[in-house]
């Protein structure tokens, strides 16, 4: 166990990060992501509202899809990345949005929603816990949990369950995830967290998975870790989730930063994030320098480790424009030694999203 | 008589005449987990007692071993090269990381035996 955020959280289970990583990009593994922040925002024009903080399509997410997206500051940096969820309306001309942000972040993101958006409806769900459950088997292991239903959903297609038993036994489905593969977030109401968790750990096909795996799937899948990938000095567009940018919106503005987010667009940004394999199986991690052949620091390691999928060392960071382009030959200095790499396009494993 | 002996870091050093063959206990894999790349000086390079003598690099993080004696590097395990999970699947044995000429023998009655380091582990967990 580690301290994570504020809460006590498990790096790994006894069997290790490797197998929990292997387990679940071949069968399902379960995260307890409950420290995550969930919340609801509603209200007339809620979704109008949002965008003046998100460059998103918010307006035009049609109900029951998720879109991801990040809170931007005035410079165009990024508070927060999250994911929004269209929920639908509990009242006429009313717009229900579903939040999910980051544990160390949300505090700071439900203040900011709270000051800039004083007259929506903030709801903290605090006492909703957020299961993950990852992997190939996902779907099957939630169908014969009781849930069959959630197979039709598409990728980033949300749907509910158990309503009638009250808000507290509810859950929602989201089809989303951190790993690149298939799976769900599942949104549990108080009264159905512990016996749906224990629900599908009973499943020969789940086992459950610690932050290590989770942060090594995460970076096979090329996804930006907030506070080490992305922060409030880096922008959506160096940080190359420009397709998050809603297409209306890179004309239209109307969010933080959108000078400077409108000019990486135009003109490309002075750095950006790449992938770097690196030749052999000794990591280089956050922090690590990144220099060109010649010797000259480019840029610096943002996520980095082994590869358990790939039997290799991969890192992510920014690098100069200039040595963005995948083939480039660039080296991360680890203890004051060159480490060969280059740099490959992002996912370094495949995803295996539904479409 | 080869007699084991190690520190409250978690390395040991099995003596062998006057040759230490040093290696990271079995708590100590098991606690870094899943071992991936082992960095490892080069034979002929010296170190005092308590110097950083190695990087073992795990799928979470990077530890630094230190030279449990004084000594002169006379061998590295190239085997880890290829095979750094032999670390975990045999610390003791397979997984040894270099052999060091013990320079002063007196440095070893400052390391554990195989009982104390026991008692050790007892206040650590």
């Amino acid at each position: 166990m580690a301290p994570f955020a504020g809460y006590d959280m498990p790096v790994q289970y006894p069997e290790g990060i490797v197998a929990e990583h292997t387990w679940t990009r071949e069968n399902a593994g379960l995260f307890d992501v409950s420290h995550m922040g969930q919340a609801v925002l509603e209200g007339p024009g809620a979704a109008a509202a949002l965008e003046t903080l998100v460059a998103a399509e918010i307006v035009g997410l049609p109900e029951r899809r998720t879109r991801y997206t990040q809170f931007l500051n005035d410079d165009g940096g990024i508070l927060d990345d999250l994911m929004v969820t269209r929920l639908p309306a509990r009242a006429p001309g009313e717009d229900c949005l579903f939040l999910v942000v980051n544990a160390a972040c949300k505090e700071a993101d439900f203040a900011l929603l709270r000051e800039r958006l004083p007259h929506l409806g903030l709801t903290v769900l605090s006492d909703r816990a957020l299961i993950a459950l990852q992997g190939p088997k996902a779907v099957e292991v939630i169908a014969a949990a009781g849930w069959p239903g959630v197979a039709a959903l598409p990728f980033m297609g949300w749907a509910s369950a158990g309503a009638s038993g009250g808000p507290g036994a509810d859950l929602w489905f989201s089809r989303s995830g951190y790993t690149g593969e298939d799976g769900f977030e599942i949104s549990a109401g108080p009264d159905m967290a512990a016996s749906l968790a224990h629900r599908l750990l009973k499943d020969a096909r789940v086992k459950p998975i610690g932050l290590g795996a989770r942060d090594s799937l995460r970076l096979e899948a090329g996804l930006c870790l907030y506070g080490h990938d992305i922060d409030e000095a880096t922008s959506p567009v160096e940080a190359g989730l420009s397709w998050s940018i809603g297409k209306r919106r890179r004309t239209e503005g109307g969010f933080p930063g959108f000078e400077r987010i409108a000019r990486e667009l135009r003109d490309g940004p002075a750095r950006k994030r790449v992938g770097l394999l690196l030749e052999g199986r000794q990591p280089a991690r956050e922090g690590a320098e990144i220099i060109d052949a010649a010797g000259a620091a480019v840029g610096r390691v943002t996520s980095g480790g082994f590869a358990p999928s790939l039997g290799r060392a991969i890192a992510m960071g920014y690098v100069a424009a200039g040595c963005a382009a995948p083939g480039a030959a660039l080296s991360a200095v680890v203890r004051g030694k060159p480490l060969p790499a280059r740099v490959v396009p992002l996912p370094f494993v495949p995803n295996k999203f539904v479409r | 008589m080869a007699q084991t002996l190690y520190t409250k870091d978690h390395e040991y050093v099995r003596v062998e005449g006057d040759v230490g063959v040093v290696g990271i206990t079995d708590y100590a894999q098991n606690q870094l987990g899943d071992v991936v790349f082992v960095e490892l000086p080069t034979v002929g390079k010296a170190f005092r007692k308590g110097e950083q003598a190695a990087v073992v690099e795990s799928v979470k993080a990077a530890s630094e071993v230190y030279a449990p004696i004084s000594g002169e590097i006379i061998d590295a395990n190239a085997a880890l090269e290829d095979a750094p999970a032999l670390v975990n699947e045999d610390s003791a044995g397979r997984g040894w990381f270099v052999k060091m000429r013990v320079a002063d023998r007196t440095e070893l009655d400052g390391l554990m035996d195989e009982a104390a380091y026991a008692e050790f582990l007892k206040t650590v967990v």
